[in-house]
């Protein structure tokens, strides 16, 4: 599957190009890419629910627009699909669950509002794991999403469907959310560009949540000037997330044009210690060489706490699951999603959540009870509370010398299905360069920067201060254009 | 041996905003069930609340009207459990721990005490949160074995109010309640309609031997609808506890229900079963920061409060100390009573009036000051018209009903119903002199002393005048004549 291309243009941005100059219709290339999802789809299992007669009428919609010289939204015509943890008006949203099997909402959540109204196909909503739990993208009700670059092996996780649908050409573009590393594992996994903005750069009005204080909606594309797009046309503060910045919203695409000359780049030794396995670290030093290269000097620097992952796992699956536990105390069955009817009402909570749930949902929200418990709530909740502190101002002490920071993304490469289903703890150290950075807030990419010995893509990670995506995306188009393959 | 109890209270009220805490859907009471509903307060997945700036000034002006400090920041936690009324699983609601402020701490209510002094109950905090829905269980239209849930109330606006444990008596809770209702109500925070359930009380009983400095096993009485049901209840909790210290029992820590009905209190649960709500802070919502700027603007808005205002309309006014507490009871009828005297009005005649007519309508209406339709301009030109003789006080009262009827001014409704009061002597004479011709025997009985009849003649005169003759002119001519 090295060109999934059904048409002649790769990137959203060469697509709004000849959809503007009238080249191709918006019908053509919907159509196109419905079809080549249908072909797909069977096996790479990145779509839960592909919404056809949506796409084409809002295709429609598009066309009429150009004939008629309307003015055009920035991602005319884009064929975009979403994480199935964004809320769709009308259209099923599972979350992979069981549980919101048969959930419609009624609303749309902010980020996808903006998608529409910037002229994007919305196709469909993308598979994952469960309420955005797992690293692997195996916790799905609807089954495991295969990684197109190698169908045995797992996408990464959580936003595996987002990653996969980009990789395999079923959508230019697709949105994800980064919990604890959920859009850059996959994105690295996968060989595409996914990048976790900085915590309230993006509304989360209407992306359900699993861990308030953590989640961050992200995109992905295949390009970095892509990726910025479509950055752009979901940042800016909303009205209905408290927690979304009042922080003006940059032209992300210019900033993809600013090279790298001038910037120190910090190299946190904590993230290529032990068990970073070798030809990852070795693409990731190719991708930091051509950074140094492009006029940026490189220095090591230390996060004592933040590279631990006895503090930084730790306290993440502490505060995650705690924040989890009360999030998902709304699915009891009563309102909305599945249901299993009993005699009493205690019985219908207990019978619906032991079946709704999946075995990691359930094994988190036993976890964040078990933390948020009183005579708990001091040794655990609190503790991480404070290690999440001691975590940011790591970071802030290597951004008073650094512009960015690289690392690797993971430790390894996408590994086999099945391979970590049993070992949870083994998954969970798959987010360990990952985790300590939503921990603190601040934004991070996953842009590829090789392949490993068995030819399964590698990405670099970059990391910015808060608010410095424009930053990462300047280091990350270079990585980009001296790399591609 | 002799008890003394003591009593602490948590008070939640309900604002009187317009909308919800967390959502713009409007907090009216009565709509069809599940109509003022959003994702936000319907706790749809992925919605999100954002804290209703209306509500924090409303909970900041109770706050400062009692005297509390308003904490620069604090926080909402959520307080977590599982119920069908309870859509998202957890309550939004502000929490004081050693980390977390609510948005009040501190201050005070004045209550009459026993010995005719006042005695300060100290508030412990002020904190906001939101109301849960509601379950209907019972109904005739709800099948059996099913329950129905209204998610209407979900997310209006109510503050908690929490005294200290200062209450000694159930009077003095009463008096509590019934300040704080006042208080509350003076300030506009609340409309503190009871049988809306816009004040629902939890109090805490406990009791111990005079002269005990440790505090006893406290039980805890749970969401009561009256004030009068309040004192009732603790009247009997602190019953069942002597009884029960008496016999030789032990207190057990427990919440209970009163049934104002039966005037008895069940257990809902023991200390065991107590809930563990698994408070942490919403990481939805962002820390509430207030400064000084916006303390000082929401202190300006504030009202003169009832207690100052009885000082001050005992000093400016002649009226009596009970006519001071029927006028300053409602911050509404005060100024009512302020625009009548500004009107022109000596102050006895306007209280006379509005403590009289002006209530008795009111009471008996059912209706405020405010619907009612004769303006304090329109009493003040009636009392006018009494006092320059123009009519009668009794007509007065007949063009005062017309005027809650219609709304017009006193002055046009005498007009139309051609009320003025008849003192020309002229034709009072010819009235009069009928009247002597046609009781002779009565003349009489005048003539030889019967000096009550004077009352006689003068009901022949109304009547024969349809109440309008002028009283003093009509007796002194009538003296003149029979005389």
């Amino acid at each position: 599957m090295a060109d999934d291309s059904v048409f002649s243009a790769q990137t959203a941005r060469g697509l709004v190009h000849g959809i503007r100059r009238e080249k191709y219709t918006a019908r053509e290339i919907t159509e196109k890419i419905l079809a080549h999802i249908q072909n797909t789809n069977p096996d790479i299992n990145a779509f839960i629910t592909v919404d056809e007669a949506g796409a084409l009428e809002a295709a429609d919609a598009v066309d009429q627009k150009v004939a008629a010289g309307q003015a055009l939204g920035p991602l005319v015509g884009v064929p975009i699909a979403l994480k199935d943890v964004l809320c769709t008006k009308g259209l099923r949203t599972t979350c992979a669950s069981k549980i919101l099997d048969n959930f419609v909402p009624p609303y749309d959540a902010t980020v996808v509002t903006r998608l529409r109204q910037a002229d994007a196909i919305i196709l469909g909503k993308l598979n994952m794991d469960e309420f955005a739990m797992g690293s692997s993208s195996e916790n799905s009700h609807f089954g495991a999403v295969k990684n197109p670059r190698d169908q045995t092996r797992v996408t990464g996780g959580s936003s595996g469907g987002s990653a996969a649908a980009v990789a395999a050409g079923q959508a230019l573009m697709t949105l994800g959310s980064d919990t604890g590393g959920s859009v850059r594992l996959p994105a690295s996994f996968c060989g595409v560009v996914g990048l976790k903005p900085t915590y309230g750069r993006v509304s989360r009005y209407g992306l359900i949540a699993y861990a308030s204080s953590l989640d961050q909606i992200g995109p992905f594309a295949r390009t970095v000037e892509d990726t910025a797009t479509l950055l752009g046309v979901i940042a800016g503060h909303d009205p209905r997330d408290s927690t979304s910045a009042h922080v003006p919203v940059p032209d992300y695409l210019l900033a993809c044009q600013r090279g790298v000359d001038g910037l120190t780049i910090g190299l946190p030794t904590e993230f290529f210690g032990a068990g970073l396995q070798s030809d990852v670290r070795d693409a990731v030093m190719q991708g930091i060489e051509v950074l140094e290269k492009n006029g940026a000097s490189i220095r090591e620097v230390s996060l004592p706490t933040a590279g631990h992952p006895a503090f930084a796992i730790a306290a993440y699956y502490i505060i995650a699951t705690a924040e989890a536990s009360s999030n998902l105390s709304r699915y009891d069955g009563v309102k909305y999603g599945f249901r299993d009817e009993a005699e009493s009402l205690i019985d219908m909570y207990v019978q619906t959540r032991s079946k709704g749930f999946g075995a990691e949902v359930k094994r988190r929200i036993m976890l964040g009870t078990y933390a948020l418990s009183a005579g708990y709530y001091d040794a655990y909740y609190r503790k991480a509370q404070q290690v999440r502190t001691l975590i940011r101002r790591d970071f802030d002490r290597a951004f008073e010398s650094c512009d960015l920071l690289a690392s690797p993304v993971s430790p390894t490469p996408a590994f086999k299905l099945g391979e970590k289903l049993d070992d949870p703890l083994q998954m969970y150290l798959s987010d360990i360069y990952t985790v300590s950075v939503n921990l603190a807030g601040i934004p991070g990419i996953s842009v590829p920067c090789g392949t490993s010995t068995e030819g399964l893509p590698i990405g670099l990670q970059l990391l910015g201060n808060a608010f410095a995506e424009e930053t990462i995306l300047s280091a990350a188009a270079v990585v980009e254009r001296e790399l591609a393959s | 041996m002799t008890y003394e109890s003591v009593i602490g209270l948590e008070v939640h009220a309900q604002l009187a905003t317009t909308t919800k805490i967390f959502c713009g859907c409007s907090a009216e009471f009565g709509a069809d069930p599940n109509t003022h509903v959003c994702p936000v307060c319907l706790g749809l997945p992925g919605a999100l609340p954002v804290l209703n700036q209306n509500v924090v000034e409303m909970a900041m002006r109770i706050a400062l009207a009692a005297g509390c400090t308003i904490q620069p920041r604090s926080r909402f936690l959520r307080k977590n459990y599982f119920y069908p009324d309870l859509p998202k699983g957890y309550q939004i609601s502000q929490f004081q721990s050693n980390e977390e402020m609510p948005l009040a701490t501190g201050g005070g209510v004045d209550v009459p005490s026993a010995d005719g002094g006042t005695k300060t109950i100290r508030l412990t905090r002020i904190h906001m949160e939101e109301d849960a829905g509601k379950s209907i269980h019972q109904e005739a239209f709800v099948a059996a074995g099913e329950s129905l849930v209204d998610v209407n109330r979900c997310g209006v606006p109510l503050i908690e109010i929490v005294s200290e444990p200062d209450l000694s008596t159930s009077e003095e809770v009463f008096h509590y309640l019934t300040s704080l209702h006042q208080l509350l109500v003076y300030t506009g925070v609340s409309e503190g309609d009871m049988e809306k359930g816009h004040m629902r009380i939890d109090a805490n009983v406990s009791i111990r031997p005079v002269g005990e400095t440790q505090l006893g096993t406290k039980v805890e009485i749970k969401n009561v609808n009256s004030f009068r049901n309040c004192q009732r209840a603790i009247e009997s909790e602190i019953q069942r506890q002597i009884d029960l210290l008496e016999t030789g029992g032990e207190i057990e820590q427990a919440t209970m229900l009163y049934d104002p009905d039966r005037n008895i209190l069940r257990a809902m649960r023991t200390k065991e079963e107590s809930d563990d709500y698994r408070y942490f802070p919403d990481p939805d919502l962002v820390p509430l920061v207030v400064d000084s700027a916006w303390v000082a603007r929401v202190q300006s808005q504030i009202p003169e409060l009832p207690e100052v205002k009885r000082v001050r309309f005992a000093e400016d006014y002649d009226i009596s100390a009970d006519q001071i507490d029927v006028l300053t009871a409602d911050r509404d009828v005060a100024d009512y009573f302020e625009a009548a005297v500004a009107a022109g009005v000596q102050s006895r005649l306007a209280a006379n009036w509005i403590q009289g007519d002006v209530m008795r309508v009111l009471n008996d209406r059912k209706i405020a000051i405010g619907d009612l339709r004769v303006s304090a301009e329109d009493l003040a030109e009636l009392i006018g018209l009494v006092d320059k003789g123009d009519i009668s006080t009794s007509i007065a009262r007949t063009v005062f009903d017309d005027m809650v009827e219609t709304g017009d001014s006193p002055a046009a409704i005498v007009e139309k119903k051609g009320l003025v009061q008849i003192s020309d002597t002229g034709e009072l004479d010819g009235v009069l002199d009928q009247i002597i011709a046609d009781n002779p025997k009565e003349v009489e009985r005048f003539k030889g002393g019967d000096q009550k009849l004077m009352g006689f003649f003068m009901g022949q005169l109304m009547r024969a005048t349809k109440g309008q003759a002028n009283p003093q002119k009509a007796s002194q001519l009538l003296r003149e004549k029979l005389g």
